[in-house]
């Protein structure tokens, strides 16, 4: 693979297509895009398990609170500096993710999707429960003055792009290497045939583990980015919707694809946007346009483009 | 020193529900060759493959391979080891390309440059034929072709011991003779075990042939001593004079 191979220039092409996009856009969109790169990140999480290993997780909304939380609680409670508040949420979902994985492996299929679910549903009881740290439903803000790194202000709207973009950047090219490995392949092949490649004596436990420790980690990421940048820590983003959420992206997008999680958040996004603002009954039209994708795209807007007209799409 | 038999087992029994599949089967694989295992439907042929290989956990018995014991490992650790199994249900990763699915095959023990690998993943595509069809999606293919690229799999892993469970089944007659022209080519490289319902297949390519029946060792042989068996007759190729 060379430097400025068809799926590399597309990388590199998205990424300065978004900073770009910084520059032309008003202040209100530009804002937008923080948040999408930032729920595209937990996108990207979602899709290592959901989209290269064939494992759907209905709780990952779990990793996204722990990495939030870890965030929140150390910079709120224990007045820890940014930087390490920061790795601490990310290792809280790490953490998670090898726990919850070690044991929500020992099932497959639908089994695995309920008790993820479940793993999540105790997650969000956990922040209920510890209300008197958390604070429950209502959550907690991350003051401004806590939100600075080495004296730049992260409130602002360019520190708050940069930095989203910064992240994404990161994940999106190293999530981009990982699935070219043979670790990468390897997943796939567990995906499309566990048993013949279990045949071909890999330890497919091992891997599906380490799937879901990476997806936590990412996930994670993208909960304490969205704590840092947008200041606010809340039991919602533990509810199950947010378990649903990056299953949506990452199906809209193109499961197993490298761009599809950006798509999709960014298509879902603007769907909402766009039609809330021209009928309050925009869940009905988002609803409508879901099952239209599902039933004429079923592989999501990059699956059908690489079917059936890019086959090269990474 | 390779020892003169790479498979041995011993006692090796399984019971589904009190019903025994495999009875104490103690089967010995001579290295290099290419035995044939037979036996009526139901005789617990691939009952005693999947023991071998690790995909069917035995209730009892013993698996040496390669003078290793390896009853208690799991699948994936007995083929690190050096055995290649084929299903008998053709199971290919049917969403990824012919190239991709032997890379899979090949990859997890390779360890070399990168033009090296493509040569080899070539090289097990040029020996089924499927060279010229690299990048077709595997699915796509006709079955006999995806019964080849099971193959190819095979091959790619370099195998001490190759499984091939009831491999013509599906073909037609020129890639039957195509495939025992290959497995024969493989003979002094590799050890195969052969599940074949082809009694052409057998009685050409075999060096040796195991009869099972009802879970139980019935015979064991030359081509040439299991069709002059009388009991293997009786059982089995049906040519009783009663």
């Amino acid at each position: 693979m060379t430097l400025f191979s068809k799926p590399n220039l597309l990388h590199i092409g998205v990424l300065l297509g978004l900073i770009v996009l910084y520059f032309m856009l008003p202040p209100y969109h530009s804002g937008n895009l923080s948040r999408i790169m930032v729920l595209a990140i937990y996108a990207m999480g979602y899709n290592v398990l959901f989209g290269y290993t064939g494992l759907l997780s209905l709780g990952h909304a779990m990793f996204f609170a722990a990495g939030m939380y870890g965030f929140g609680l150390a910079v709120n409670l224990g007045g820890v500096p940014l930087p390490i508040a920061f790795l601490l949420g990310i290792a809280s979902a790490g953490l998670l993710a090898v726990v919850v994985g070690s044991l929500a492996l020992r099932t497959t299929g639908v089994a695995f999707m309920i008790v993820t679910l479940m793993f999540a549903q105790t997650a969000y009881l956990v922040v209920l429960y510890f209300g008197e740290y958390t604070r429950g439903d209502e959550g907690f803000v991350v003051q401004q003055a806590q939100r600075t790194f080495a004296g730049v202000d992260l409130t602002t709207d360019t520190a708050r792009y940069v930095t989203a973009l910064v992240l994404f950047a990161i994940c999106f090219l190293a999530l981009a290497r990982l699935v070219k490995t043979p670790f990468g392949k390897t997943l796939v092949a567990i995906r499309e045939n566990e048993e013949r490649a279990r045949m071909l004596g890999y330890d497919t436990k091992v891997h599906k583990l380490k799937a879901i420790i990476i997806s936590g980690l990412v996930a994670g990421v993208a909960g304490a980015a969205y704590a840092m940048l947008f200041g606010y820590v809340g039991a919602t983003f533990a509810t199950v919707q947010y378990s649903i959420l990056p299953l949506l992206w990452v199906l809209l997008g193109g499961a197993g694809t490298t761009v599809g999680p950006l798509i999709g958040v960014f298509f879902m996004f603007y769907l909402i946007d766009f039609s809330s603002s021209v009928t309050t009954a925009y869940l009905l039209v988002v609803g409508i346009v879901l099952v239209l994708l599902t039933m004429f795209a079923p592989k999501g807007i990059c699956g059908e483009l690489r079917r059936r007209v890019f086959p090269w799409l990474p | 020193m390779a020892a003169i038999n790479i498979l041995e087992t011993t006692g090796l029994t399984k019971v589904y529900g009190g019903i025994s599949a495999n009875m104490n089967v103690d089967f010995q694989l001579a290295s290099g060759k290419i035995t044939a295992l037979i036996g009526p439907n139901g005789a617990g042929k691939s009952t005693f493959v999947g023991m071998v290989s690790g995909r069917i956990e035995a209730t009892m018995g013993r698996v040496m391979f390669d003078g290793k014991d390896v009853s208690h490992l799991p699948a994936h650790k007995r083929i690190q080891l050096g055995i290649a199994y084929t299903f008998q249900i053709t199971s290919v990763f049917s969403g990824l390309s012919v190239h991709e699915n032997v890379a899979l095959a090949a990859r997890r023990t390779f360890d070399g440059k990168a033009s090296a690998f493509e040569k080899k993943v070539h090289a097990a595509l040029v020996r089924v034929g499927l060279d010229d069809r690299a990048i077709q999606i595997a699915g796509d293919l006709s079955y006999g072709h995806q019964r080849l690229l099971e193959i190819a799999m095979g091959l790619a892993q370099d195998p001490k011991l190759f499984i091939l469970d009831e491999p013509t089944q599906g073909l037609a007659e020129s890639e039957i003779a195509n495939f025992i022209k290959l497995i024969m080519s493989l003979a002094g490289e590799t050890t195969i075990l052969l599940i074949e319902h082809n009694m052409k297949v057998v009685m050409e390519a075999a060096d040796f042939i195991t009869v099972l029946d009802q879970g139980q060792i019935l015979a064991t042989g030359t081509p040439a001593q299991i069709s002059n068996n009388s009991a293997v007759q009786a059982a089995y190729l049906g040519k009783s004079d009663a």
